[in-house]
């Protein structure tokens, strides 16, 4: 098209000197241009009346579009959704896949359990007071059920706020000593649910590699910059708010709304490890951060009174920003809470997903949860004995052979891992479930993997075999399991 | 039972149909409504009509009008309490944090600080009885215009309970009902201490999956503490980076965060709209994933039986026959509908006459019908087993507590009928009767109701903030206890009182809760409807349900 327009310049030029010539004639405009036009030779006429015909024909064409030849025809949309295959929804699962069987555990899942139909001594449930099968919290969940039914039939918001939950509530703000609690009806929804009530897109979060998995769907929830740091690391956490307030202080009008949070864990559920509070405290005011703790292995556990890290180090509770623990381990209910200041936790009552759109904690297993509270205020020598119990099960369980014991003594829930890495992940996981079927059921002592999801924890824990101490083991079930541990060890191991 | 009423369905719709074109500006629905046509055979077989009336524009009009007068007082009460004449009753960040980033942007407690604060007594209100047809609620007083609340120790006896979700009333305290719950706690006690795959993994939970499973006539099924999570935490399971996700816009909030924490892709398709559904189904085949133009590893459509807030019933035979044309896959999620609809019980499923195999994710909750807890996602026998071993449940949550899994063990048989009586059958026809009666009572009276003349669940629209306090204060004056929902749950103009039905509710109770709603309604104006709704024996009609069935 370009070709034919440079070709045709001369003759626009003609036509337009003919008529700019004609114009200057003034009256003689007409004549002259019907003379030109019969002096002109013919196939310059032809000519020109096709090059006006083409121009015409451009002005009135519809303008050329690149896309348009991309755009699908119907006929081609057909085919394409014909076409299309999509994956099957779920992959096949290998009927032999590890985690699809499961063990089956009839009656209770107290001290003395039955898996597949074999007695053992629960050494696997966080069942740390023993209070699961404690008859004074059956009978309050009795009369409770009796009262209230089971269901609550209804969120919190709309007639789902039972004077079971306010009084539960009061309690747990009481137990820990802060201003306000709040519950949520499911441990794994609490803290999943806090965090993402406070940290937006565009804030920011430090938070421990180990951080358990509902920390890290809450981090994912919130959508705000989560910055790693090292297990514990202090330093490595330091130098993060370090290069953050550099970051401010080229954009400190962003900074000025940037809220900023480190998110540890009071006990690590993956590590057996405590977290340096009163480190992570002087870092909070130096760099002006807030923390939130999630305490599930250390409610109930640690401190004089069982308040958690806090009482363990004697730290003030009003620094830490936001507590959070469920109730199904050391209460052995099910649900979970957050305490800390009203100005905090009130905010949760209209901006906790799991707490605003989910039905509330059915009414006899808050009953059971205050009772279970009851039992602890009124025998704080009960976290003395679990205490005592920890350091028994830890000091007897080094030294097995081919196994490092990991976490600290006065942890509750330890992890037993291989000292030598087989090679592979999936070897040393067959390892350590060999050990585990060696002892459990067949003799006698309840124990399990601590089991993950590999390809969605953020930095995977090492295979190992979860050791839980409660205070209903006697110094004989300590030794018959840790004996047991040792002989499968050496059996597996060799 | 969907040939028993098609005729009268027809003259029904036809009869809306010339009011409509006459009469009503056509709204968002009512043009979906047409397009989708219920003449294209698969809807016919739809039970009962759905109804979304747009109220007049006066009403519209004043409803923003409300909420900008409300707006222009809260900016009034910001300055005066910012110049200190107005005591902050807020509670405050704590002198060592003053130079903290606050945690709290001004703007974004504007509305809980000024609007939500002057009414909230509408909410969270404390009961302390079963939350059965009637219940006695906590009553409580506030000095500070409700900063705080005190309870007064006293309570309001036996008020009409139109807010619970106790659709089949098995929240109930009788004991011989409860004799196995409490046999399992006294066996059990209440918590597990443990995850399915660790050691949780009880015998009961396995009954009940077997249970979950025959009831719902599908291959297999799991079941999870909460029902909110089972959403949440098992769509990530399910789909992931490279799939799509095709959302009705009022799905609930844990099927959104289930969504977003898959890392799928997103789109939301306008309310039960099948038109907006397939050409966003078409659009996504054709063109594959953005930017890379790969094609999507698969799509999955995500909706829910019941809408809780429209109480509108899905498309569902609409939905599996695009389904099936797309080779997409479906999630249904019947919180509200399990129990609630079909003739025995089975949820919309049954109700369509829908192949329960057709929906590839069958997810439901024992909240509400079966007056308990927790959730569950049922399917082929694949489905399952792959939850089973990736689940997020599965693995990091604590299993069901034993006494709330044998509340649902006992519902359910009792739905099926295999506790050897009529109990569960019964339950359910009388709630599809108590349905059918309340909601021809309200339209009748004038009242704009939204949704599916089978849904149990009846909003009452009321538009302006002003009547939905006035109407939820004014019903608990009359001992009736109402939910009533706003912005944000809803569109702005469409505030609303929702009621929820339940088996356990008797005529003698409903009348009175009409009667007092004829009141108020009249009282506070709230009969907004034009329509002329003789009323039509065929609502009334309780012999076609049993015929059908």
């Amino acid at each position: 098209m370009f070709m034919l327009l440079t070709h045709s310049q001369p003759c626009f030029f003609s036509f337009y000197t003919n008529n700019i010539n004609m114009a200057s004639g003034q009256q003689w405009v007409l004549v002259e241009m019907v003379q030109a036009f019969y002096e002109a030779p013919a196939y310059h006429l032809i000519l020109e009346g096709i090059l006006i015909l083409w121009i015409i024909r451009l002005l009135f064409s519809k303008t050329y579009k690149l896309h348009e030849t991309y755009r699908l025809t119907e006929k081609e949309k057909e085919d394409l959704i014909e076409e299309w295959q999509p994956e099957p929804l779920v992959p096949p699962v290998s009927k032999d896949h590890p985690s699809l069987s499961y063990d089956v555990v009839t009656g209770p899942p107290s001290h003395n359990i039955i898996i597949n139909g074999k007695e053992c001594i629960n050494f696997a449930s966080f069942n740390f007071l023993g209070l699961l099968d404690n008859e004074r919290v059956k009978q309050k969940a009795l009369a409770s059920l009796k009262k209230y039914g089971v269901g609550t039939c209804g969120p919190r918001g709309f007639y789902g706020t039972f004077d079971v939950h306010l009084e539960l509530e009061s309690r747990l703000a009481n137990f820990m000593k802060t201003e306000e609690a709040i519950i949520y009806s499911y441990g794994f929804a609490t803290i999943a649910s806090a965090i993402p009530a406070y940290s937006k897109r565009g804030d920011i979060i430090f938070v421990d590699e180990a951080a358990c998995f509902s920390i890290q769907k809450g981090l994912q929830a919130s959508r705000s910059f989560i910055k790693y740091f090292k297990h514990n690391d202090m330093e490595d956490l330091e130098r993060l708010l370090k290069e953050q307030e550099l970051e401010d202080h080229k954009n400190p009008r962003k900074a000025r709304v940037t809220r900023k949070f480190i998110v540890v864990e009071g006990l690590y559920i993956n590590t057996a490890d405590i977290c340096p509070l009163p480190e992570l405290l002087k870092l909070k005011y130096k760099y002006k951060v807030r923390i939130f703790l999630e305490e599930s292995m250390s409610f109930g556990v640690l401190g004089e009174h069982g308040r958690g890290v806090t009482e363990h180090f004697g730290v003030n509770i009003d620094d830490i920003d936001l507590i959070s623990a469920n109730m199904e381990n050391a209460v052995a209910s099910i649900g979970g809470f957050c305490c800390g200041r009203s100005f905090v936790i009130d905010h949760q009552r209209l901006s906790g997903q799991g707490y605003c759109f989910s039905a509330s904690l059915p009414p006899m297993l808050a009953a059971a949860a205050i009772e279970a509270l009851n039992i602890m205020e009124e025998d704080p020598d009960i976290f003395t004995v679990l205490r005592e119990k920890c350091k028994h099960v830890y000091t007897a369980l080094q030294g097995t052979p081919g196994l490092k014991l990991v976490g600290v003594q006065f942890a509750p829930a330890l992890h037993l891992q291989l000292e030598r890495s087989s090679g592979s992940r999936d070897s040393d996981m067959q390892l350590l479930r060999t050990i585990v079927e060696y002892v459990s059921p067949t003799r006698g002592v309840a124990l399990t993997l601590a089991r993950y999801l590999e390809k969605e924890e953020r930095f995977l824990p090492s295979p190992s075999i979860r050791v839980v101490v409660t205070i209903e083991q006697t110094d004989q079930d300590i030794q018959k399991a840790v004996s047991c541990i040792q002989e499968a060890a050496s059996a597996v191991l060799k | 039972m969907a040939r028993t009423t098609a005729n009268g369905n027809l003259k029904l719709y036809l009869n809306q149909n010339g009011l409509k074109c006459e009469d009503i500006k056509r709204n968002g629905y009512h043009n979906r409504r047409q397009k989708n046509g219920p003449g294209t055979g698969v809807a016919s077989r739809q039970p009962r009509q759905e109804s979304f009336e747009q109220a007049p524009m006066y009403v519209a009009v004043m409803t923003y009008l409300g909420f900008g007068i409300v707006t222009l007082f809260g900016y009034l009460r910001d300055f005066l309490r910012a110049v200190g004449l107005e005591k902050c009753h807020l509670a405050q960040e704590r002198e060592e944090q003053k130079d903290f980033v606050p945690l709290y942007q001004d703007f974004e407690n504007f509305y809980t600080r000024n609007l939500y604060m002057r009414v909230r007594d509408n909410w969270n209100r404390p009961i302390c009885s079963l939350p059965g047809p009637v219940f006695d609620l906590m009553e409580r007083v506030s000095d500070d215009y409700n900063w705080t609340f005190r309870l007064t120790g006293g309570t309001i006896h036996n008020a009409i309970n139109m807010g619970s979700y106790n659709y089949l009333g098995f929240a109930e305290n009788n004991a011989d009902f409860l004799k196995t719950v409490a046999d399992k706690t006294r066996q059990y006690g209440v918590g597990v201490g443990s995850t399915r795959q660790e050691i949780g993994n009880l015998g009961i939970h396995e009954e009940l999956e077997q249970l979950v499973a025959n009831f719902l006539r599908v291959e297999s099924s799991m079941t999870f503490g909460m029902g909110f999570a089972t959403n949440s935490m098992n769509i990530p399971a399910l789909v992931g980076k490279g799939c799509l996700i095709l959302s009705d816009e009022l799905n609930h909030t844990s099927l959104i965060l289930g969504a977003r924490l898959s890392g799928a892709l997103i789109r939301v398709f306008k309310h039960n709209n099948m038109h907006s559904l397939e050409k966003m189904l078409r659009e996504a085949i054709s063109s594959g994933q953005p930017r890379t133009h790969r094609p999507w590893k698969k799509i999955l459509i995500m909706v829910e039986g019941i809408y809780s807030m429209e109480g509108s019933l899905v498309r569902l035979p609409e939905i599996v026959a695009l389904k099936k044309k797309y080779k997409a896959y479906l999630y249904l999620d019947e919180a509200h509908s399990i129990g609630a609809v079909g003739p025995t019980g089975r949820g919309v499923t049954e109700l369509f006459n829908v192949n329960p195999s057709d929906v590839d994710v069958m997810m439901g909750t024992f909240t509400k019908s079966f007056g308990a807890a927790g959730g569950y996602i049922a399917g082929k026998k694949e489905l399952v087993d792959y939850l089973r071993s990736h689940s997020h449940s599965a693995v990091y949550a604590t299993a069901m507590s034993p006494p709330v899994t044998e509340q649902i063990i006992r519902a359910m048989k009792c739905i099926m009928g295999k506790d050897g009586s009529t109990e569960g059958i019964r339950r359910i026809h009388k709630l599809a009767e108590n349905t059918r009666y309340f909601r021809a009572r309200l339209k009748e009276m004038g009242f704009i109701i939204y949704g599916n003349d089978d849904s149990p669940v009846v909003p009452i629209l009321l538009y302006m903030p002003g009547k939905v306090v006035a109407f939820a204060r004014e019903m608990l004056e009359r001992k009736i206890g109402v939910v009533v929902v706003g912005f944000p749950a809803t569109p702005i103009t469409e505030a609303r009182a929702r009621f929820c039905l339940s088996a356990a509710h008797t005529k003698a109770m409903l009348n009175q809760v009409l009667h007092h709603m004829n009141e108020v309604g009249d009282h506070l104006c709230l009969k907004f409807s034009r329509l002329k709704y003789s009323s039509c024996p065929n609502l009334h009609d309780e012999k076609d349900f049993e015929l059908g069935s």
